[in-house]
């Protein structure tokens, strides 16, 4: 029987994550939400040392954002980016021991 | 050959004399009436005889949805330096310049992107801090 692929919340955090630009992308959105897709470019060039294009920058935020890590913010003539880390909760909690779990 | 003018596309001659003297601090060099428009450019106080910027009208439909594109991903264009980016971000913000950018330190140089009301981003930048 084939294996159907369907995935799940869990899939499409770990898909993002799974890419070294797309974390980078994470960590320039940790220093300031609210950037541009022109600064964050600048950012991986200048200070992350990765120089793809804007058009692919662009697509590793689609995915982000399909994990929902990453939302698009339109104000005015502008986007902005904001980083939420809520999808990496339950990666967290996850695999922690029954006596590790945070009480709730 | 040299280069001693550069442009930016604006929405409106008049407006944009008013943003880029009045606001930014650049002074008028010369208004040359051409009909519809005029020959338009503005210099820098401190260096009145250097590059002039043409403040150029942005009436072909393409030069509008050129600006459009680049400012829904947030490029400035044009680029002017300043001595110090996070004062010069400082008085601007306090005249009512919005920033897509506050300043920000990227390898050499720290930059920061506002809008001009007149359809595009400018970036300023300076040196980063030693």
């Amino acid at each position: 029987m084939p294996i159907v692929e369907v995935m799940d919340d869990a899939d499409a955090v770990f898909k993002a994550l799974a890419d070294r630009t797309r974390r980078a992308l994470l960590d320039a959105l940790a220093e300031r939400d609210g950037q541009t897709l022109f600064e964050l470019c600048a950012r991986m060039a200048s200070t992350h040392g990765l120089t793809s294009s804007r058009q692919a920058i662009s697509q590793h935020l689609d995915v982000l954002e399909g994990a929902a890590l990453v939302h698009r913010r339109r104000e005015g003539r502008y986007t902005f980016h904001d980083l939420d880390t809520t999808p990496l909760t339950p990666l967290r909690e996850r695999w922690r021991r029954p006596d590790e779990r945070t009480p709730r | 050959m040299r280069i001693t003018l550069t442009s930016v596309l604006v929405d409106d001659q008049a407006k944009a004399l008013d943003f880029y003297t009045r606001v930014l601090g650049f002074e008028k060099k010369y208004e040359v009436p051409m009909g519809e428009y005029a020959w338009l450019t503005v210099v820098s106080p401190d260096a009145p005889d250097g590059v002039e910027l043409v403040l150029e009208p942005d009436q072909h439909p393409a030069a509008r949805s050129f600006k459009a594109a680049l400012a829904a991903d947030g490029i400035p264009f044009t680029a002017f330096t300043v001595d110090d980016v996070e004062a010069e971000q400082a008085r601007l913000s306090a005249a009512g310049v919005v920033f897509t950018q506050p300043p920000t330190t990227m390898g050499p140089v720290t930059t920061a992107v506002f809008d001009d009301t007149c359809g595009n981003l400018i970036q300023i930048q300076s040196p980063a801090p030693a």
